[in-house]
Protein backbone atom coordinates (compact mmCIF):
# COMPACT_ATOMS: atom_id res chain seq x y z
CA UNK A 1 0.00 0.00 0.00
CA UNK A 2 1.20 3.45 -0.75
CA UNK A 3 2.25 5.53 2.18
CA UNK A 4 2.58 9.22 2.80
CA UNK A 5 5.96 10.78 3.27
CA UNK A 6 5.47 13.39 5.97
CA UNK A 7 7.68 16.30 6.91
CA UNK A 8 6.77 18.62 9.73
CA UNK A 9 9.09 21.60 9.72
CA UNK A 10 9.25 24.66 11.93
CA UNK A 11 10.96 27.89 10.96
CA UNK A 12 14.26 26.89 12.52
CA UNK A 13 14.29 23.10 12.56
CA UNK A 14 12.78 19.89 11.34
CA UNK A 15 10.24 18.59 13.83
CA UNK A 16 9.17 15.22 12.54
CA UNK A 17 9.94 13.19 9.43
CA UNK A 18 8.52 9.82 8.65
CA UNK A 19 6.04 7.67 6.82
CA UNK A 20 2.38 7.73 7.57
CA UNK A 21 -0.90 6.21 6.57
CA UNK A 22 -3.00 9.21 7.28
CA UNK A 23 -2.58 12.84 8.20
CA UNK A 24 -5.27 15.02 9.67
CA UNK A 25 -4.64 18.73 9.91
CA UNK A 26 -6.67 21.81 10.58
CA UNK A 27 -6.92 24.44 7.88
CA UNK A 28 -8.82 27.69 7.84
CA UNK A 29 -11.83 25.92 6.34
CA UNK A 30 -11.84 23.07 8.79
CA UNK A 31 -10.13 19.76 9.20
CA UNK A 32 -8.56 18.08 6.25
CA UNK A 33 -7.72 14.41 6.16
CA UNK A 34 -5.05 13.22 3.78
CA UNK A 35 -4.74 9.61 2.69
CA UNK A 36 -2.25 8.23 0.15
CA UNK A 37 -3.21 9.29 -3.35
CA UNK A 38 -4.71 12.59 -2.28
CA UNK A 39 -4.85 15.31 -4.90
CA UNK A 40 -2.28 18.13 -4.62
CA UNK A 41 -3.33 20.70 -2.05
CA UNK A 42 -1.84 23.89 -0.71
CA UNK A 43 -3.67 25.04 2.37
CA UNK A 44 -3.28 27.55 5.13
CA UNK A 45 -2.94 25.83 8.47
CA UNK A 46 -4.96 27.26 11.32
CA UNK A 47 -3.63 27.09 14.85
CA UNK A 48 -4.21 23.71 16.29
CA UNK A 49 -3.20 20.16 16.27
CA UNK A 50 -2.26 17.86 13.41
CA UNK A 51 -2.52 14.11 13.86
CA UNK A 52 -0.32 11.74 11.96
CA UNK A 53 -1.06 8.03 11.91
CA UNK A 54 2.27 6.42 11.21
CA UNK A 55 2.86 3.17 9.38
CA UNK A 56 3.65 1.68 12.77
CA UNK A 57 0.07 2.42 13.88
CA UNK A 58 1.28 5.13 16.25
CA UNK A 59 -0.39 8.48 16.41
CA UNK A 60 1.96 11.42 16.38
CA UNK A 61 0.36 14.64 17.49
CA UNK A 62 1.94 17.89 16.46
CA UNK A 63 0.95 21.34 17.54
CA UNK A 64 1.31 23.61 14.53
CA UNK A 65 1.00 27.31 14.95
CA UNK A 66 0.30 29.18 11.74
CA UNK A 67 1.81 27.99 8.50
CA UNK A 68 0.83 25.95 5.54
CA UNK A 69 0.27 22.43 4.39
CA UNK A 70 1.21 21.06 1.04
CA UNK A 71 0.29 17.71 -0.41
CA UNK A 72 1.60 16.33 -3.66
CA UNK A 73 2.61 12.88 -4.87
CA UNK A 74 2.02 11.34 -1.46
CA UNK A 75 4.35 13.85 0.08
CA UNK A 76 2.91 15.95 2.88
CA UNK A 77 4.71 18.99 4.20
CA UNK A 78 3.41 20.85 7.20
CA UNK A 79 5.48 24.02 7.57
CA UNK A 80 4.62 26.05 10.62
CA UNK A 81 6.11 29.08 12.28
CA UNK A 82 6.23 27.14 15.46
CA UNK A 83 5.66 23.45 15.73
CA UNK A 84 6.20 20.96 18.46
CA UNK A 85 5.41 17.36 19.17
CA UNK A 86 2.77 16.76 21.77
CA UNK B 1 69.12 41.74 35.76
CA UNK B 2 69.82 44.46 33.28
CA UNK B 3 67.25 47.04 32.30
CA UNK B 4 67.13 45.85 28.71
CA UNK B 5 66.46 42.29 29.70
CA UNK B 6 63.69 43.37 32.00
CA UNK B 7 61.99 45.29 29.19
CA UNK B 8 62.06 42.25 26.91
CA UNK B 9 60.81 39.90 29.63
CA UNK B 10 57.90 42.22 30.24
CA UNK B 11 57.04 42.37 26.55
CA UNK B 12 57.17 38.59 26.31
CA UNK B 13 54.84 38.22 29.28
CA UNK B 14 52.27 40.66 27.96
CA UNK B 15 52.37 39.12 24.49
CA UNK B 16 51.89 35.71 26.03
CA UNK B 17 48.79 36.80 27.89
CA UNK B 18 47.41 38.41 24.72
CA UNK B 19 48.15 35.23 22.86
CA UNK B 20 46.09 33.27 25.36
CA UNK B 21 43.15 35.57 24.78
CA UNK B 22 43.45 35.31 21.00
CA UNK B 23 43.71 31.55 21.19
CA UNK B 24 40.63 31.33 23.40
CA UNK B 25 38.63 33.58 21.07
CA UNK B 26 39.74 31.51 18.10
CA UNK B 27 38.52 28.32 19.74
CA UNK B 28 35.22 29.88 20.77
CA UNK B 29 34.64 31.19 17.24
CA UNK B 30 35.50 27.80 15.78
CA UNK B 31 32.91 26.07 17.91
CA UNK B 32 30.32 28.73 17.10
CA UNK B 33 30.84 28.36 13.35
CA UNK B 34 29.76 24.74 13.62
CA UNK B 35 26.72 25.78 15.62
CA UNK B 36 25.83 28.51 13.15
CA UNK B 37 26.18 26.17 10.19
CA UNK B 38 24.04 23.57 11.93
CA UNK B 39 21.30 26.12 12.61
CA UNK B 40 21.47 27.34 9.09
CA UNK B 41 21.01 23.80 7.83
CA UNK B 42 18.21 23.15 10.30
CA UNK B 43 16.31 26.10 8.87
CA UNK B 44 16.69 25.06 5.26
CA UNK B 45 13.90 22.44 5.06
CA UNK B 46 11.42 25.15 6.02
CA UNK B 47 12.94 27.62 3.58
CA UNK B 48 12.84 25.04 0.79
CA UNK B 49 9.25 24.07 1.52
CA UNK B 50 8.20 27.69 1.54
CA UNK B 51 10.07 28.54 -1.62
CA UNK B 52 8.51 25.64 -3.44
CA UNK B 53 5.04 26.52 -2.24
CA UNK B 54 5.41 30.18 -3.15
CA UNK B 55 6.74 29.31 -6.59
CA UNK B 56 3.87 26.89 -7.07
CA UNK B 57 1.22 29.46 -6.20
CA UNK B 58 2.87 32.18 -8.18
CA UNK B 59 3.42 30.11 -11.29
CA UNK B 60 -0.01 28.55 -11.38
CA UNK B 61 -2.44 31.20 -10.50
CA UNK B 62 -2.34 34.66 -11.93
CA UNK B 63 -2.81 36.22 -8.56
CA UNK B 64 -1.49 39.71 -8.26
CA UNK B 65 -0.14 40.45 -4.85
CA UNK B 66 1.16 43.71 -3.48
CA UNK B 67 4.43 42.09 -2.46
CA UNK B 68 5.21 40.82 -5.94
CA UNK B 69 4.08 43.79 -7.97
CA UNK B 70 6.81 45.92 -9.41
CA UNK B 71 6.24 49.57 -8.76
CA UNK B 72 6.53 51.79 -11.80
CA UNK B 73 8.03 54.78 -10.07
CA UNK B 74 10.46 53.61 -7.49
CA UNK B 75 11.25 56.56 -5.29
CA UNK B 76 11.98 55.04 -1.91
CA UNK B 77 14.07 52.01 -1.11
CA UNK B 78 14.95 50.49 2.23
CA UNK B 79 18.32 48.91 2.86
CA UNK B 80 18.68 46.38 5.63
CA UNK B 81 22.32 45.99 6.62
CA UNK B 82 23.06 42.83 8.56
CA UNK B 83 26.26 43.40 10.48
CA UNK B 84 28.01 42.17 13.60
CA UNK B 85 27.68 43.41 17.17
CA UNK B 86 31.30 42.96 18.05
CA UNK B 87 34.57 43.59 16.30
CA UNK B 88 37.65 41.36 16.37
CA UNK B 89 36.55 39.82 13.12
CA UNK B 90 39.13 41.24 10.73
CA UNK B 91 37.71 42.99 7.70
CA UNK B 92 34.26 41.43 8.10
CA UNK B 93 32.32 44.57 8.94
CA UNK B 94 34.46 46.84 6.75
CA UNK B 95 33.75 44.66 3.71
CA UNK B 96 30.07 44.49 4.52
CA UNK B 97 29.73 48.25 4.97
CA UNK B 98 31.62 48.86 1.75
CA UNK B 99 29.09 46.67 -0.07
CA UNK B 100 26.24 48.55 1.61
CA UNK B 101 27.73 51.91 0.61
CA UNK B 102 28.05 50.70 -2.95
CA UNK B 103 24.40 49.71 -3.03
CA UNK B 104 23.32 53.00 -1.48
CA UNK B 105 25.33 54.93 -4.06
CA UNK B 106 23.76 52.90 -6.81
CA UNK B 107 20.26 53.56 -5.47
CA UNK B 108 21.00 57.26 -5.13
CA UNK B 109 22.25 57.40 -8.68
CA UNK B 110 18.92 55.91 -9.79
CA UNK B 111 17.21 58.77 -8.01
CA UNK B 112 15.86 56.74 -5.10
CA UNK B 113 15.63 57.80 -1.51
CA UNK B 114 17.28 55.37 0.83
CA UNK B 115 16.04 54.45 4.27
CA UNK B 116 18.43 52.55 6.47
CA UNK B 117 17.66 49.62 8.72
CA UNK B 118 20.58 48.08 10.55
CA UNK B 119 21.29 44.97 12.55
CA UNK B 120 24.24 44.88 14.91
CA UNK B 121 25.96 47.73 16.68
CA UNK B 122 28.84 47.96 14.21
CA UNK B 123 26.59 49.00 11.34
CA UNK B 124 24.57 51.25 13.64
CA UNK B 125 27.67 53.06 14.90
CA UNK B 126 29.03 53.45 11.40
CA UNK B 127 25.97 55.38 10.25
CA UNK B 128 25.36 57.26 13.50
CA UNK B 129 28.93 58.49 13.42
CA UNK B 130 28.38 59.83 9.92
CA UNK B 131 25.12 61.53 10.90
CA UNK B 132 23.04 59.35 8.62
CA UNK B 133 19.51 58.70 9.64
CA UNK B 134 18.67 55.14 10.65
CA UNK B 135 15.00 54.23 10.51
CA UNK B 136 15.33 51.37 12.87
CA UNK B 137 18.09 49.25 14.28
CA UNK B 138 18.36 46.01 16.15
CA UNK B 139 21.31 45.00 18.26
CA UNK B 140 22.29 41.92 20.17
CA UNK B 141 20.87 39.38 17.75
CA UNK B 142 23.60 38.97 15.19
CA UNK B 143 25.39 36.10 16.91
CA UNK B 144 22.47 33.79 17.42
CA UNK B 145 19.48 35.01 15.43
CA UNK B 146 16.18 33.23 16.01
CA UNK B 147 13.04 32.83 13.95
CA UNK B 148 11.33 35.37 16.22
CA UNK B 149 14.00 37.96 15.45
CA UNK B 150 13.50 37.39 11.75
CA UNK B 151 9.76 37.73 12.12
CA UNK B 152 10.07 40.98 14.03
CA UNK B 153 12.40 42.43 11.40
CA UNK B 154 10.17 41.21 8.60
CA UNK B 155 7.15 42.84 10.20
CA UNK B 156 8.95 46.13 10.68
CA UNK B 157 10.00 46.15 7.04
CA UNK B 158 6.61 45.14 5.70
CA UNK B 159 4.85 47.75 7.79
CA UNK B 160 6.38 50.47 5.68
CA UNK B 161 6.22 48.64 2.39
CA UNK B 162 3.50 50.15 0.31
CA UNK B 163 4.35 50.82 -3.32
CA UNK B 164 0.86 52.04 -4.04
CA UNK B 165 1.02 55.07 -1.84
CA UNK B 166 2.77 57.85 -3.67
CA UNK B 167 4.42 59.73 -0.87
CA UNK B 168 5.36 57.67 2.16
CA UNK B 169 5.59 53.96 1.50
CA UNK B 170 8.66 52.01 0.52
CA UNK B 171 8.83 50.73 -3.02
CA UNK B 172 11.75 48.37 -2.68
CA UNK B 173 13.58 46.60 0.09
CA UNK B 174 17.18 45.47 -0.22
CA UNK B 175 19.15 43.34 2.13
CA UNK B 176 22.94 43.46 2.55
CA UNK B 177 24.59 40.54 4.28
CA UNK B 178 27.63 38.33 4.14
CA UNK B 179 27.06 35.08 2.39
CA UNK B 180 28.73 32.11 3.99
CA UNK B 181 30.31 30.00 1.28
CA UNK B 182 32.82 28.07 3.34
CA UNK B 183 34.91 28.68 6.47
CA UNK B 184 37.42 30.61 4.41
CA UNK B 185 35.16 32.24 1.83
CA UNK B 186 32.39 34.62 2.73
CA UNK B 187 31.24 37.29 0.34
CA UNK B 188 29.33 40.41 1.22
CA UNK B 189 26.44 40.78 -1.17
CA UNK B 190 23.12 42.52 -1.58
CA UNK B 191 19.85 41.29 -2.93
CA UNK B 192 16.45 42.71 -3.43
CA UNK B 193 13.97 41.32 -0.98
CA UNK B 194 10.90 43.12 -2.22
CA UNK B 195 9.14 43.22 -4.59
CA UNK B 196 9.70 39.51 -4.66
CA UNK B 197 11.10 37.86 -7.66
CA UNK B 198 9.95 34.36 -7.07
CA UNK B 199 13.00 32.27 -7.63
CA UNK B 200 13.86 28.62 -7.87
CA UNK B 201 14.25 26.67 -4.70
CA UNK B 202 18.00 26.44 -5.14
CA UNK B 203 18.43 30.18 -5.43
CA UNK B 204 16.45 31.06 -2.35
CA UNK B 205 18.31 29.16 0.28
CA UNK B 206 20.99 31.64 1.18
CA UNK B 207 21.59 29.71 4.33
CA UNK B 208 24.28 27.54 2.85
CA UNK B 209 22.19 24.41 3.18
CA UNK B 210 22.00 22.34 0.09
CA UNK B 211 18.77 23.02 -1.66
CA UNK B 212 16.98 20.12 -3.11
CA UNK B 213 16.44 20.16 -6.81
CA UNK B 214 12.73 20.39 -6.22
CA UNK B 215 12.35 23.78 -7.88
CA UNK B 216 13.02 22.52 -11.36
CA UNK B 217 10.17 20.04 -11.52
CA UNK B 218 6.86 21.12 -12.91
CA UNK B 219 4.24 21.81 -10.31
CA UNK B 220 1.13 19.68 -10.13
CA UNK B 221 -2.27 21.32 -10.22
CA UNK B 222 -2.86 22.34 -6.68
CA UNK B 223 -6.13 22.71 -4.94
CA UNK B 224 -6.01 25.79 -2.76
CA UNK B 225 -7.53 25.98 0.68
CA UNK B 226 -9.31 28.32 1.18
CA UNK B 227 -8.27 30.20 -2.00
CA UNK B 228 -5.15 31.00 -3.96
CA UNK B 229 -5.21 34.58 -2.70
CA UNK B 230 -5.51 33.53 0.92
CA UNK B 231 -2.72 31.03 0.55
CA UNK B 232 -0.45 33.59 -1.06
CA UNK B 233 -1.36 36.14 1.58
CA UNK B 234 -0.29 33.79 4.27
CA UNK B 235 2.77 32.47 2.47
CA UNK B 236 4.48 35.64 1.31
CA UNK B 237 5.19 37.27 4.68
CA UNK B 238 6.50 33.93 5.90
CA UNK B 239 8.65 33.60 2.83
CA UNK B 240 10.15 37.00 3.53
CA UNK B 241 10.77 36.14 7.18
CA UNK B 242 12.40 32.95 6.13
CA UNK B 243 14.70 34.72 3.69
CA UNK B 244 15.62 37.23 6.36
CA UNK B 245 16.32 34.40 8.76
CA UNK B 246 18.53 32.57 6.33
CA UNK B 247 20.43 35.80 5.63
CA UNK B 248 20.83 36.35 9.37
CA UNK B 249 22.08 32.81 9.91
CA UNK B 250 24.44 33.03 6.99
CA UNK B 251 25.78 36.34 8.29
CA UNK B 252 26.31 34.92 11.75
CA UNK B 253 28.23 31.95 10.37
CA UNK B 254 30.36 34.34 8.29
CA UNK B 255 30.98 36.53 11.31
CA UNK B 256 32.25 33.63 13.38
CA UNK B 257 34.37 32.36 10.52
CA UNK B 258 35.92 35.81 10.02
CA UNK B 259 36.55 36.06 13.73
CA UNK B 260 38.21 32.70 13.80
CA UNK B 261 40.48 33.62 10.89
CA UNK B 262 41.35 37.00 12.43
CA UNK B 263 42.12 35.43 15.79
CA UNK B 264 44.20 32.73 14.15
CA UNK B 265 46.30 35.42 12.48
CA UNK B 266 46.58 37.31 15.76
CA UNK B 267 47.73 34.16 17.57
CA UNK B 268 50.32 33.49 14.88
CA UNK B 269 51.55 37.06 15.07
CA UNK B 270 51.79 36.82 18.84
CA UNK B 271 53.85 33.66 18.43
CA UNK B 272 56.20 35.47 16.07
CA UNK B 273 56.52 38.38 18.47
CA UNK B 274 57.25 36.10 21.39
CA UNK B 275 59.95 34.37 19.38
CA UNK B 276 61.51 37.68 18.33
CA UNK B 277 61.45 39.06 21.86
CA UNK B 278 62.89 35.85 23.27
CA UNK B 279 65.79 36.08 20.79
CA UNK B 280 66.34 39.73 21.69
CA UNK B 281 66.19 38.94 25.40
CA UNK B 282 68.76 36.16 24.92
CA UNK B 283 71.03 38.49 22.99
CA UNK B 284 70.69 41.09 25.71
CA UNK B 285 71.50 38.51 28.37
CA UNK B 286 74.55 37.28 26.48
CA UNK B 287 75.73 40.82 25.88
CA UNK B 288 75.41 41.46 29.57
CA UNK B 289 77.38 38.33 30.48
CA UNK B 290 80.06 39.17 27.93
CA UNK B 291 80.30 42.64 29.34
CA UNK B 292 80.55 41.37 32.90
CA UNK B 293 83.27 38.91 31.86
CA UNK B 294 85.18 41.64 30.08
CA UNK B 295 84.91 43.80 33.14
CA UNK B 296 86.15 41.02 35.44
CA UNK B 297 89.01 40.07 33.14
CA UNK B 298 89.87 43.71 32.63
CA UNK B 299 89.77 44.29 36.39
CA UNK B 300 91.93 41.23 37.07
CA UNK B 301 94.41 42.34 34.41
CA UNK B 302 94.58 45.79 35.95
CA UNK B 303 95.08 44.30 39.42
CA UNK B 304 97.78 41.96 38.12
CA UNK B 305 99.50 44.80 36.30
CA UNK B 306 99.44 47.01 39.37
CA UNK B 307 100.70 44.12 41.57
CA UNK B 308 103.60 43.47 39.13
CA UNK B 309 104.46 47.16 39.13
CA UNK B 310 104.97 47.25 42.91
Amino acid sequence: MATLEVNVVAADREVWVGEAKRVIARTLDGEIGVLPGHEPVLGVVADGEARILTTGEDTVRVKADGGFLSVENNRVIIAADQAELL
Amino acid sequence: MGAQQRVFKQKIRSTQSLRKIFKAMELIAASRIQKAIARSQAASPYANALTRAVSAVASESNVEHVLTTESENVSRAAVLVIGPDRGFAGAYSANLLREAEELIRLLHSEGKDVQLFTIGSKAKNYYTFRDRKIERSWTGISESPTAENAREIGEALLENFDPESADSGLDEIYIVFTKFVSSVTHDPEYRRLLPLEVVDAGEASTGGGSAESSGAAAFPLYEFEPSAEAVLDSLLPRYIDSRILSALLSASASEQASRQAAMKTATDNADDLIKTYTRLANTARQAEITQELTEIVGGADALAASAAGD
